[in-house]
């Protein structure tokens, strides 16, 4: 199925995007689909650095079979439009797990958006998002969780953390929970603050100064999104990446 | 070493600050451990705060003088890497930075600052395991985030640790001993004799107690009531503190 315009602000899953930046993508751009299909029992890691001068777009659709399990990591650092969509439907027993950093100043629009579909009973998935936003910077999560009818036992939760450092920037957060069975665990957390104050004096009070102080406060902040990483190679290379892009942020 | 002048200083921003110290005069020699007493709300914090440039705290008359320099033209960094180490009444808690990161990070910035070479990773944990010990805390303890999950004991405890590898020229200790039990306390006043009783270093000490004068010692006392230093004398006038109460000794 191929999609013969581009979408608008109306449909829900593009409500905060940036519609100059995704004309600028183009049609083609939007249809292209990868596909990842996990065999019962296997497992899938993607780790991904995302974003660049230019808008970005990233589209997966994920099949896990029974007890398959997929983990995606990705430090979404765009300095123009940049999109991570994800969709993923869970057979019984499977696991999905998302870990996501949006990061970045500017005026750029950079967003996670997932769709996990608990199509059989006893399926888990888990995601941590943590968006680090200045000037006037935006960071989005759309997620919706869907879970049929007789999928009984599924134990879906998505946590959102949203650290402004500035104000102008800004963060959205779009938890969408639709569940049609009656025994299941459906978690959703959506936040958003500023760098604790009482934390960046203690830091300084010590000697660190106001941008070492922020960029460890970040660091343990945009953590939580890449613990269940268990490669210490791959999460160190995340960080870097969403670190790097905070250097020159306003203090 | 410290040489505080007719500081006055507001806390609480806005239209209306509200005065606290008034007219504070004060000057601690190197190898001296002066002790600051006072009833609540005498200004005590507001000092501790004022000396370590602490957000929301503005000074409106006075100077500080430390090692000849204009402490108060220093950001609270700053003040740290010139040797001015701040004990916390309510020490943070960071979740997500270990113990040891933040520390390092501390020091080796301060080293920097000083046109010291960084230490290694095996060196600092050699010094961060002395410095523990010296206050029989369990390595362990450093390994763990930020003061996150520490008892009050603990944390005091920690803030000595703290001091013991910042190895700093003086300390202002704000209430170190609140929250300890009686063999804390013997264990923390035995710390900073320890640490800081020596003829290039002088102390700063806030304390509401005379338990923790017994183990350190002051060379003076002051009593601080309604933002300044009413009266100064030797380690007796602690006692008599002790035994007459503020109103009857300041009448």
């Amino acid at each position: 199925m191929s999609i013969a315009t581009l979408p608008t602000r109306r449909d829900e899953a593009w409500r905060y995007a940036d519609m100059d930046g995704v004309a600028r993508l183009g049609v083609d751009a939007l249809d292209a689909w990868q596909a990842i299909d996990v065999p019962a029992g296997d497992n899938v890691t993607r780790c991904m650095i995302v974003g660049s001068d230019a808008p970005e777009i990233y589209r997966f659709r994920v099949n896990l079979g029974e007890g398959a399990q997929a983990a995606f990591f990705v430090t979404n650092a765009g300095r123009d439009y940049t999109r991570v969509e994800i969709e993923v439907r869970l057979a019984r027993g499977a696991h999905f797990e998302f870990g996501g950093v949006t990061i970045g100043g500017g005026k750029a629009t950079r967003e996670f958006v997932t769709q996990v579909v608990h199509a059989e009973p006893d399926a888990t998935s888990n995601q941590t998002i943590r968006a680090v936003h200045w000037n006037t910077g935006t960071g989005n999560f759309l997620g919706e969780i869907k879970v049929a009818r007789h999928a009984q036992k599924t134990d879906a939760a998505q946590d959102f953390k949203g650290l402004l450092l500035e104000a102008g920037a800004s963060a959205n957060a779009v938890p969408q929970l639709e569940i049609f069975a009656d025994d299941v665990k459906c978690a959703h957390g959506a936040t958003v603050g500023a760098l604790d104050e009482g934390a960046r004096f203690y830091m300084m009070a010590r000697g660190l100064d106001p941008a070492t102080a922020q960029r460890l406060l970040v660091q343990a902040f945009i953590g939580d999104a890449f613990v269940s990483l268990e490669d210490e190679v791959e999460r160190e290379t995340l960080l870097d990446a969403a670190l790097g892009a905070l250097e020159g942020a306003r203090l | 070493m410290l040489i505080i002048d007719n500081l006055h200083a507001t806390v609480g921003g806005g239209d209306n600050p509200k005065p606290i110290l008034k007219g504070l005069t004060l000057s601690i020699k190197a190898g001296e451990i002066h002790a600051i007493m006072g009833p609540n709300g005498a200004g005590k914090s507001t000092l501790a705060n004022v000396l370590g440039g602490k957000p929301g705290y503005e000074v409106t008359a006075g100077s500080v003088t430390f090692k000849g320099e204009d402490l108060l033209a220093l950001d609270p960094h700053e003040r740290a890497a010139a040797g001015l180490f701040l004990g916390f009444q309510y020490p943070v808690e960071i979740p997500g930075v270990s113990n040891v990161q933040f520390l390092r990070e501390a020091l080796n910035a301060q080293r920097k600052s000083r046109d010291e070479a960084p230490l290694s990773g095996g060196e600092f944990l050699k010094l961060a395991k002395d410095k523990a010990a010296l206050l029989q805390m369990d390595m362990e303890m450093l390994k763990r985030q930020v003061n996150v999950g520490f008892s009050g004991g603990e944390k005091k405890r920690a803030e000595m640790v703290q001091m013991g590898i910042l190895d700093p020229a003086f300390a202002v200790l704000d209430e170190t001993d609140s929250g300890l039990d009686i063999d804390a306390l013997r264990i923390v006043g035995a710390g900073i004799n320890s640490i800081m009783r020596s003829p290039d270093k002088g102390v700063l000490l806030i304390t509401h107690y005379q338990r923790l004068l017994d183990v350190v010692k002051p060379d003076k006392v002051s009593i601080l009531a309604d933002g300044r230093i009413v009266e100064t004398g030797g380690p007796e006038l602690a006692l008599r503190l002790e035994a007459e109460g503020y109103d009857t000794v300041m009448a």
